[in-house]
């Protein structure tokens, strides 16, 4: 019975967005908002990636509120596992292919992220994506030898914090220099240059660290949470 | 053929994926597959805001060894989707270490025994016999006057 209501649903669900999909139309869409973006953000905010100068510069304050869905999403996944009792079973390491493969992935892994974070202002790519790849490189590890330490917890949250703070004290600055809080600061320099777009770099290398120690931290909580006796 | 548009295969893809992923937390009583069906919904949502702003043959919004390209994507849409699929990246790991810890409480992942355990845990705290429904067949459900009409007899 609860089956058949849910397959009844779905069916009128389906009609409902099929008859939506009857009015679009496709690839001739009413916004164009992006195009005037297009049209300035190179000048404006000097960073050759205009999806960067929507992250940082247009919707900063976004990006900030962003982050912090992320730090509460890690913080009660902290609070919901709780902590690990000293004497708890661990599992066994991995095989020897495994434990190669995780040492030869973290020094690559990193180098990876740490490129993909400084770059995210000229090509696809930022704080975020580079996080996630960092965060990558620290859980690989740990799969491959359960209850290894890499990093001490306490470092982990201390760095996360530190670069929590550098993107608001950034957004600070601009608000001692006159401006809203979050405008881009410094000379913009060459556009397409390593060095350019002025703290928009910076702020992305914020973010970067705050989402990779962030989600290594909860990926860690998972992978400590104590199997069942 | 007008029905094989790659504009029309992208957006069947988004609602498709949308529709899968709520069928999966509608249908399905096991907590990861619930937990997957979000997963599902969260990527048409996303597929769906990307093309809400696609333009035919636009390239990416990235000046490339100082080229403009002539018609480039919206940014705002793909700023906005970046942002979200990390955010859910984190989402899905709290349900997953909420599903965790259900597995611990209850030792089952199937909702329909947890949500049984719940609420015998509910009533034993409170004192008071199982919730039933007052439209259960009669040979399940313990009627009043059954147990009148045996007491009666036995005595």
């Amino acid at each position: 019975m609860r089956r058949f209501t849910a397959a009844l649903f779905l069916l009128g669900l389906g009609v409902m967005i099929a008859a939506i999909y009857q009015h679009i139309d496709f690839g001739n869409t009413a916004v164009n908002a992006g195009q005037e973006i297009n049209a300035v953000a190179a000048g404006e905010t000097g960073a050759a990636n205009f999806v960067t100068s929507v992250v940082l510069a247009y919707r900063g304050i976004d990006t900030l509120l962003e982050l912090t869905i992320l730090f509460t999403a890690a913080m009660i996944g902290g609070m919901v596992l709780g902590r690990r009792r000293v004497d708890a079973p661990r599992d066994p390491d991995a095989g020897f292919i495994l434990r190669t493969g995780a040492d030869l992935l973290f020094p690559l892994l990193l180098v990876v992220g740490m490129y993909i974070i400084l770059h995210g202002h000229l090509t696809p790519g930022g704080g975020f994506q580079g996080g996630v790849i960092l965060a990558a490189a620290f859980f690989v590890p740990l799969l491959a030898r359960p209850g290894i330490m890499l990093i001490d917890q306490r470092i982990v949250s201390l760095v996360e914090g530190l670069a929590g703070a550098v993107f608001i004290i950034i957004g600070l600055l601009a608000m001692f220099e006159g401006y809203e809080f979050l405008t881009p600061l410094y000379d913009k320099g060459e556009l397409g240059a390593l060095i350019s777009a002025g703290s928009l770099p910076v702020l992305y290398l914020a973010v970067g660290i705050k989402v990779g120690s962030e989600l290594a931290g909860l990926l860690a909580h998972l992978a400590e949470a104590e199997a069942l006796d | 053929m007008d029905i094989l548009d790659t504009n029309m295969i992208l957006y069947s893809a988004a609602f498709g994926l949308m529709l899968i992923g709520i069928g999966g937390i509608v249908i399905s009583n096991h907590l990861i597959r619930i937990i997957f069906g979000i997963a599902l919904l969260e990527a048409g949502a996303n597929l769906l805001l990307l093309l809400s702003t696609y333009h035919e043959g636009a390239s990416a919004p990235i000046i490339v060894n100082g080229n403009m390209p002539a018609m480039m994507a919206d940014p705002v849409p793909q700023a906005l989707v970046l942002t979200a699929i990390v955010i859910g990246v984190g989402i899905l790991a709290l349900a997953l270490s909420l599903a965790i810890r259900v597995q611990r409480a209850y030792g089952t992942l199937d909702m329909r025994e947890v949500r049984l355990k719940l609420e015998q845990e509910i009533s034993d705290e409170a004192g008071i016999g199982m919730p039933s429904s007052s439209d259960k067949p009669a040979d399940i459900r313990k009627l009043p006057f059954n147990s009148v009409i045996q007491q009666e007899g036995g005595s």
